[in-house]
C-alpha cells in the first residue's frame, strides 16, 4: 500500500518495460510471497501437529454426543456417569474427547481450551485438549444448527485430582 | 452507401421489436447484457436490505426484531442471494454486453442461448423472492448442510426452493458459461490472435471455463439431496449407508472455485481500467494470464479448506494448508503487475479510480486475514465465528463489490452515451469505503471475541454490545453510499448531457463505436494486429462506421459475422444469426414448469414439462436448417468463406463440446460421490449389491461400441455425397440396446429407499437412461432432417454435433454399466 502511494508520487522515466516486468512481478509478485508463506505454513503445521492427539496413554477418555440442543458427556473412567450440558475433566491431564452427534452436525468449541471440532453423525472424531489450571470454562457449539442454535451452549469444568476422583465415584463436591 | 445510410439499413437488421414487448424476443447482446446487469442490481439491493435487517438484529442484544426462524431465512437469503442471484450474473451481463465489442464482432455465439439463460435467471431468481416474502424462504445458511436440511429436520418446503431454484438458476451460469467460452473462442476479429486479444477476455474465458467445471457438483449436490428429501434415497443419511460429508464435499468442490469465479471478472475489470486510468498498457500481460491460469486450476484443489473442523486427517490437512498459502503467490503475481502498472504510468484520480484503490486496500487485508485462516490451528479457532465472515466480505466486497462500481463508472459512458456531471460518486466512494471498513473491521474484533456466525442475538454480558453496534452504524453509512451511487447512475442515465465517444481516451475495440452502442454493435468488422487497437489506429471508429472494413454492406437482411481459428485469428467461416424470437422466454417457462412441478410435488406435470422442452428443443434446432446448398460467400477486402453449415467444427459443435465437458464434470462428481459413500461412509458394504447379468451387460456394452461407430461411418458417408440414412438408423439401435441396460439397471436397483448403494445405482441408472433418450431424440431428429432434405454434403455440421453426443452417451454408458456390475461379478 505504501507502494501504491508512492506510484502516485514519482513520475515515470520510462524505464525499459522488461526490467520493470522482472523486479515487480518476479522479484515482489513471485519470490516475496513464497518465502512468506513457506515460512508461515511451516508454522502453522508444527502447532497443528502439536495440538492434535498424540499416543498419550494417561490421557482421560470422554465422549461427548450432540443433539438439539443438548451435548450428553460419558466417562470411561466410570461408564455408569453421564452428565448433560457441563463436561468434567481433571485439569493438568491430557483429555481425549470422542465427539459425534445424533442428529445434526454440530462443533464442539471451548474457545479457551482448544480448536473447534466438528460433530458429524456416524463419524468420532477425537479432540485432545488439556486445562492448566482448575476451573470453569465456557463452550459454545459452533455450527449452525437451526432454530435453537444461539442458546446451544455448555461449560467445561476442570477439577483438581481430588475433585476428578470424586467427580468418577459420583459425589458432589 | 454512407455511414448513415448504412447505420439505418443495419439498424432495422438488427433491431429488437418495438416497445417493452421487444424484451420478451429479443436475442442481441446489447439488451441482454443491460437486462442481466439490471436484474443483477435489483438483487443486489435485495440482498443489501437484508444486509441492514441483519445488522438491525444484531446491532442490540437480546434484539427481538426478529425470532430465530425468520433470521435464519435472513441471512440464508442473503448469502445466496448475493451470491447466486448478484455476483454470478453480474459478470454474466457484463462479459455479455462487453466481449463482442472488445473482441470486434457483432454478436455472441448463440444468440437465442443467450436470452434463454436470461429468462431461466429471470425466473428462478423470482423463485427465491416469492418464497421469501411468503416467509418460506430457505432458512439452512447458504452452504445448506444436511442433515439439517434434510427432510427429518427440515420439513417445509423451504429447503426444496434452495435446491431447485438455485438448480434453475444455475442453468443459466452454464448456458452463459458455454456462450462465453465459444464466443471468445470463435468469434473475434479477423486476424485477433489470443496473444492480441484483450484481457478482459481471457479472464471471461478463464472464469466461463470454471462455471463449466465448477458448478456440475453443486447440481449434483443439490439433485441429489433434493431427491432425498422428495423420495427417501438415502444419500446423505449416515444410518442408511450415506454420509452428510458427501455433501460438504460436493458443495466446497464448487464453494470454492467460486470465490475465484467471482474474483477473475473484477480482476478483468481492474486490469482493463487500470492502466487507462494510469495512462499506460498494462504490465505483464503474459504473466497476468498465466497467474489467472493457475488461480483457476489451484482453486480446483483447494476446497478442503472449509472442512478443517471436520476430522480431516492431519496429513490431508497438511497437504490443503499449503496449497491453500499456494494461490497467494499468483494472487501476489496479480497485485505486483496491478502496482508495476501504475509506477509505469502516471495515475489519474478519476471516479473508476478511486473505486480502484478502494479495490487495493480491502482486498489485501482480506488477502492478509485469508493468509491467517489457511493456517489450520488459528482456522480451528476462527472458523465459524464473525471474524470469518468478515474475512469473506473484505474478500468479496473488496474484490468485487470495488472492482464492479469501478467498471459501472467507467463503463457509463458506454452504455448511455452521456457524461456525469455531479461530484455525487465521489461522495458516495468516501461512504462507502468508510461504511465498509467500519463494520467489518468491527466484526473482525467481535469474531476474535468469541462472537459466532448466524446467531440471532447474544447476551449483555458477552460484552459485544458497543462492537455490534459500531459495526451496524458502519453498515448503514455503507447502504446511504451505495443508495448514493444507485441514484448517481440513474441520474446520469435521465440527464441529457451528451458525452463525447472515447471519454476515457482508451485503446480497447469496445470504443470504437457510437455510444449508446448501435444493435448491429459494428458497421463493418475491423482486422487487428494489436493489443490496443485504438491507440495503433485512433480512426478505426470513423473508418469502421464508413463500412471499410469486413462485410461492410448489409444484404439479404442477413444478420451475419465472421468467425474464426482459435489460435491465430484466421477468418474461417461466414456466420448467419437468427432473427429475433420468443422460442427462448416460452422455452425457459417450460423448463420454468419443470422446476415449479418437482417443487409442489406435482408430479404428473412433471413428464409434460420435459415433452414440452424436447419439443421446443427441436423446433429450436429445426429452425436452423438450410434447404439449399450454401456457396462460399465474399466477406469484403477479396476474402470468401464457407457458412458455417458447411464445416466440420461448426460453432454448435464447439458448444456442444463444451456442454459436455460440464456434463462430464457432473458425471464424474458423481463417481466421485459413488466412490466417496463406498470408502468412507461408515454403513458399507449394502446389504445385498445389484445382481449382474452378462446378458445386459454384453447388450448394453455392445450398443455403446455400435452406436459411435455408426454415427461415424454415417458422417462420412454423407460428406462423400452418399446416403447416410441406414448407418443412422444403426447407431439408433445401438443407442437402445444402451438405453435398455441403463433403464433395466434402474429398474432393478435393490431397494433404493434403504441403502445409498441402491440409491446411487438408480442415479447412475437414470444418468446413462436419460443420456441414451437424448442421443435417441438427437437420431431421429437427424433422421427427420435426412428425409426433408436439410442435409447434404455441402450441409455436414449436424453430424459431428450428433456425433458428439452418441459418442459421449456411449462412453458413460459404458463405465455406469461397469460400474454397476461388476462388483456382483468379482466375487
Ligand atoms: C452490502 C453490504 C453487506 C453487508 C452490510 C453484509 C452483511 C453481512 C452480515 C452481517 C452477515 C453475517 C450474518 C451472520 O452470519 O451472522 C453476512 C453474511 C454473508 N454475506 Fe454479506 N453483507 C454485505 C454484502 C455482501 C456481498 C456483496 C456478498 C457477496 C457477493 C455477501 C455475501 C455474504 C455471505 C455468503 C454470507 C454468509 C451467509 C451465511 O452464513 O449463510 N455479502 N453479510
Ligand atoms: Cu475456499
Amino acid at each position: 500500500m505504501i507502494l501504491l502511494v508512492f506510484s502516485f508520487r514519482r513520475n515515470s522515466e520510462s524505464g525499459v518495460e522488461a526490467r520493470q516486468e522482472s523486479i515487480w512481478i518476479l522479484g515482489f509478485g513471485l519470490v516475496f510471497p513464497a518465502v512468506i508463506l513457506g515460512a508461515l505454513l511451516a508454522y502453522g503445521l508444527v502447532i497443528g501437529a502439536q495440538l492434535s492427539p498424540q499416543n498419550g496413554a494417561n490421557a482421560v477418555k470422554v465422549t461427548a454426543e450432540a443433539r438439539r440442543w443438548e451435548w450428553r458427556f460419558t466417562y470411561a473412567d466410570a461408564p455408569a456417569l453421564e452428565t448433560t450440558g457441563t463436561l468434567h475433566i481433571p485439569a493438568g491431564r491430557p483429555v481425549d474427547i470422542a465427539i459425534t452427534t445424533a442428529d445434526v452436525i454440530h462443533s464442539f468449541w471451548v474457545p479457551r481450551l482448544a480448536g473447534k471440532l466438528d460433530a458429524i453423525p456416524g463419524h468420532i472424531n477425537t479432540l485432545r485438549l488439556e486445562a492448566d489450571m482448575p476451573g470453569t470454562y465456557k463452550g459454545v457449539s459452533a455450527e449452525f444448527s437451526g432454530a435453537g442454535y444461539e442458546a446451544f451452549t455448555f461449560r467445561v469444568i476442570a477439577h483438581t485430582e481430588a475433585g476428578w476422583t470424586k467427580f468418577l465415584q459420583g459425589q458432589p463436591e | 452507401m454512407n455511414a448513415l445510410e448504412r447505420h439505418r439499413k443495419l439498424t432495422e437488421i438488427w433491431a429488437s421489436d418495438k416497445g417493452f414487448k421487444g424484451w420478451f424476443s429479443t436475442v442481441n447482446h446489447n439488451d441482454l447484457g443491460r437486462m442481466f446487469l439490471v436484474t443483477a442490481f435489483f438483487f443486489f439491493i435485495v440482498g443489501g436490505l437484508l444486509a441492514m435487517l441483519i445488522r438491525v438484529q444484531l446491532a442490540t442484544p437480546h434484539s427481538a426484531f426478529a425470532g430465530p426462524e425468520i433470521y435464519n431465512q435472513i441471512f440464508t437469503m442473503h448469502g445466496t442471494v448475493m451470491m447466486f442471484l448478484f455476483a454470478i450474473p453480474t459478470f454474466e451481463g457484463l462479459a455479455i454486453y462487453l466481449l463482442p465489442k472488445m473482441l470486434g464482432t457483432r454478436d455472441l455465439a448463440f444468440p437465442r442461448l443467450t436470452a434463454y439463460g436470461f429468462w431461466c435467471y429471470a425466473f428462478g431468481g423470482s423463485m427465491l423472492i416469492v418464497a421469501m416474502l411468503f416467509g418460506i424462504a430457505p432458512d439452512g445458511g447458504w452452504f445448506m448442510y444436511p442433515p439439517l436440511t434434510s427432510a427429518i429436520h427440515s420439513p417445509g418446503i423451504n429447503a426444496d426452493f434452495w435446491l431447485i431454484g438455485i438448480t434453475f438458476v444455475e442453468i443459466s451460469a452454464i448456458a452463459a458459461a458455454v456462450e462465453i467460452t465459444v464466443s471468445v473462442l470463435k468469434y473475434r476479429a479477423p486476424s485477433m490472435s489470443l496473444a492480441k486479444m484483450p484481457i478482459f477476455a481471457w479472464y471471461a474465458l478463464i472464469t466461463a471455463l470454471m462455471i463449466l467445471t465448477g458448478f456440475p457438483p453443486l447440481i449434483l449436490g443439490s439433485v441429489l439431496l433434493e431427491l432425498e428429501r422428495a423420495f427417501g434415497l438415502p444419500f446423505f443419511q449416515v444410518d442408511l449407508g450415506g454420509d452428510s460429508l458427501l455433501w460438504q464435499h460436493l458443495f466446497w468442490l464448487f464453494g470454492h472455485p467460486e470465490v475465484y469465479i467471482i474474483f477473475l471478472p473484477a480482476a478483468g475489470v481492474i486490469s482493463t481500467v487500470l492502466p487507462v486510468m494510469c495512462r499506460t498498457t498494462l504490465l505483464g500481460y503474459g504473466w497476468i494470464v498465466s497467474a489467472a491460469v493457475a488461480l483457476a486450476f489451484l482453486s480446483f484443489g483447494l476446497w478442503v479448506h472449509h472442512m478443517f473442523t471436520t476430522g480431516i486427517p492431519h496429513m490431508g490437512l497438511a497437504f490443503f494448508s499449503a496449497a491453500s498459502t499456494l494461490v497467494a503467490v499468483p494472487t501476489g503475481v496479480q497485485i505486483f503487475a496491478w502496482i508495476g502498472t501504475m509506477w509505469k504510468g502516471r495515475p489519474e484520480l478519476h471516479l473508476p479510480m478511486l473505486h480502484i484503490l478502494g479495490f487495493f486496500f480491502t482486498f489485501v487485508i482480506g488477502g492478509l486475514t485469508g493468509v491467517m485462516v489457511a493456517v489450520v490451528p488459528f482456522d480451528w479457532q476462527a472458523h465459524d465465528t464473525a471474524f470469518i465472515t468478515a474475512h469473506l466480505h473484505y474478500v468479496l466486497f473488496g474484490g468485487f463489490v470495488f472492482p464492479i462500481f469501478a467498471g459501472v463508472y467507467y463503463w457509463l459512458p458506454h452504455f448511455t452515451g452521456r457524461k456525469r456531471f455531479f461530484c455525487l460518486g465521489e461522495l458516495a466512494f468516501a461512504l462507502v469505503f468508510v461504511g465498509f471498513h467500519v463494520t467489518f473491521l468491527a466484526m473482525h474484533w467481535v469474531g476474535l471475541l468469541g462472537q459466532r456466525r448466524r446467531i440471532p442475538t447474544y447476551a449483555p454480558e458477552d460484552g459485544w454490545t458497543a462492537i455490534n453496534l459500531i459495526s451496524s452504524v458502519g453498515s448503514f453509512i455503507l447502504a446511504i453510499g451505495i443508495a448514493m451511487i444507485l441514484v448517481d447512475v440513474v441520474l446520469h442515465i435521465v440527464t441529457a448531457h451528451r458525452g463525447r465517444r472515447n471519454p476515457w481516451n482508451a485503446t480497447t475495440l469496445e470504443w470504437a463505436m457510437i455510444t449508446p452502442a448501435p444493435a448491429y454493435t459494428f458497421a463493418s468488422l475491423p482486422r487487428i494486429t494489436w493489443r490496443d487497437p485504438l491507440s495503433a489506429e485512433p480512426d478505426l471508429a470513423v473508418s469502421l462506421a464508413r463500412g471499410e472494413g469486413y462485410l461492410g454492406t448489409p444484404r439479404h437482411n442477413w444478420r451475419e459475422t465472421l468467425a474464426v481459428d482459435i489460435a491465430s485469428g484466421k477468418p474461417e467461416m461466414h456466420v448467419l444469426y437468427p432473427a429475433n424470437t420468443r422460442l427462448p422466454i416460452l422455452m425457459s417457462a417450460v423448463t420454468g414448469l419443470f422446476f415449479l412441478s418437482l417443487l409442489m410435488k406435482f408430479y404428473w406435470t412433471v413428464p409434460l414439462a420435459m415433452g414440452g422442452v424436447a419439443f421446443l428443443a427441436w423446433k429450436w434446432v429445426w429452425g436452423l436448417g438450410l434447404r439449399q446448398d450454401q456457396a462460399v460467400q465474399s466477406v469484403g477486402h477479396g476474402l470468401s468463406l464457407p457458412n458455417a453449415a458447411t464445416v466440420a467444427r461448426s460453432p454448435g459443435w464447439w458448444g456442444t463440446a463444451f456442454l459436455l465437458t460440464a456434463n462430464a464434470t457432473f458425471f464424474g462428481a458423481l463417481l466421485f460421490g459413488f466412490a466417496f459413500l463406498w470408502t468412507i461412509a461408515p454403513g458399507w458394504p449394502p446389504p445385498a449389491w445389484f445382481t449382474p447379468s452378462i446378458f445386459e451387460l454384453g447388450v448394453g456394452i455392445s450398443g455403446a461400441a455400435l452406436a459411435p461407430l455408426a454415427i461415424r461411418h454415417a458422417t462420412r458417408v454423407n460428406e462423400s455425397g452418399g446416403t447416410p440414412f441406414p448407418t443412422v438408423i444403426l447407431a439408433l439401435c445401438g443407442i437402445v440396446a444402451l438405453g435398455f441396460a441403463c433403464a433395466s439397471l434402474m429398474w432393478r436397483a435393490p431397494t433404493p429407499n434403504e441403502h445409498a448403494y441402491g440409491a446411487t445405482m438408480l442415479v447412475l441408472g437414470g444418468y446413462g437412461t436419460f443420456h441414451t433418450a437424448i442421443s435417441g431424440l438427437m437420431g431421429g431428429f437427424l433422421t427427420a432432417q435426412i428425409r426433408s432434405g436439410y442435409t447434404s454434403a455441402n450441409r455436414r455440421a449436424a453430424f459431428p454435433i450428433v456425433g458428439l453426443w452418441v459418442k459421449y452417451t456411449s462412453a458413460t454408458g459404458v463405465i455406469i454399466l461397469l460400474a454397476a456390475h461388476l462388483p456382483g461379478l468379482i466375487p
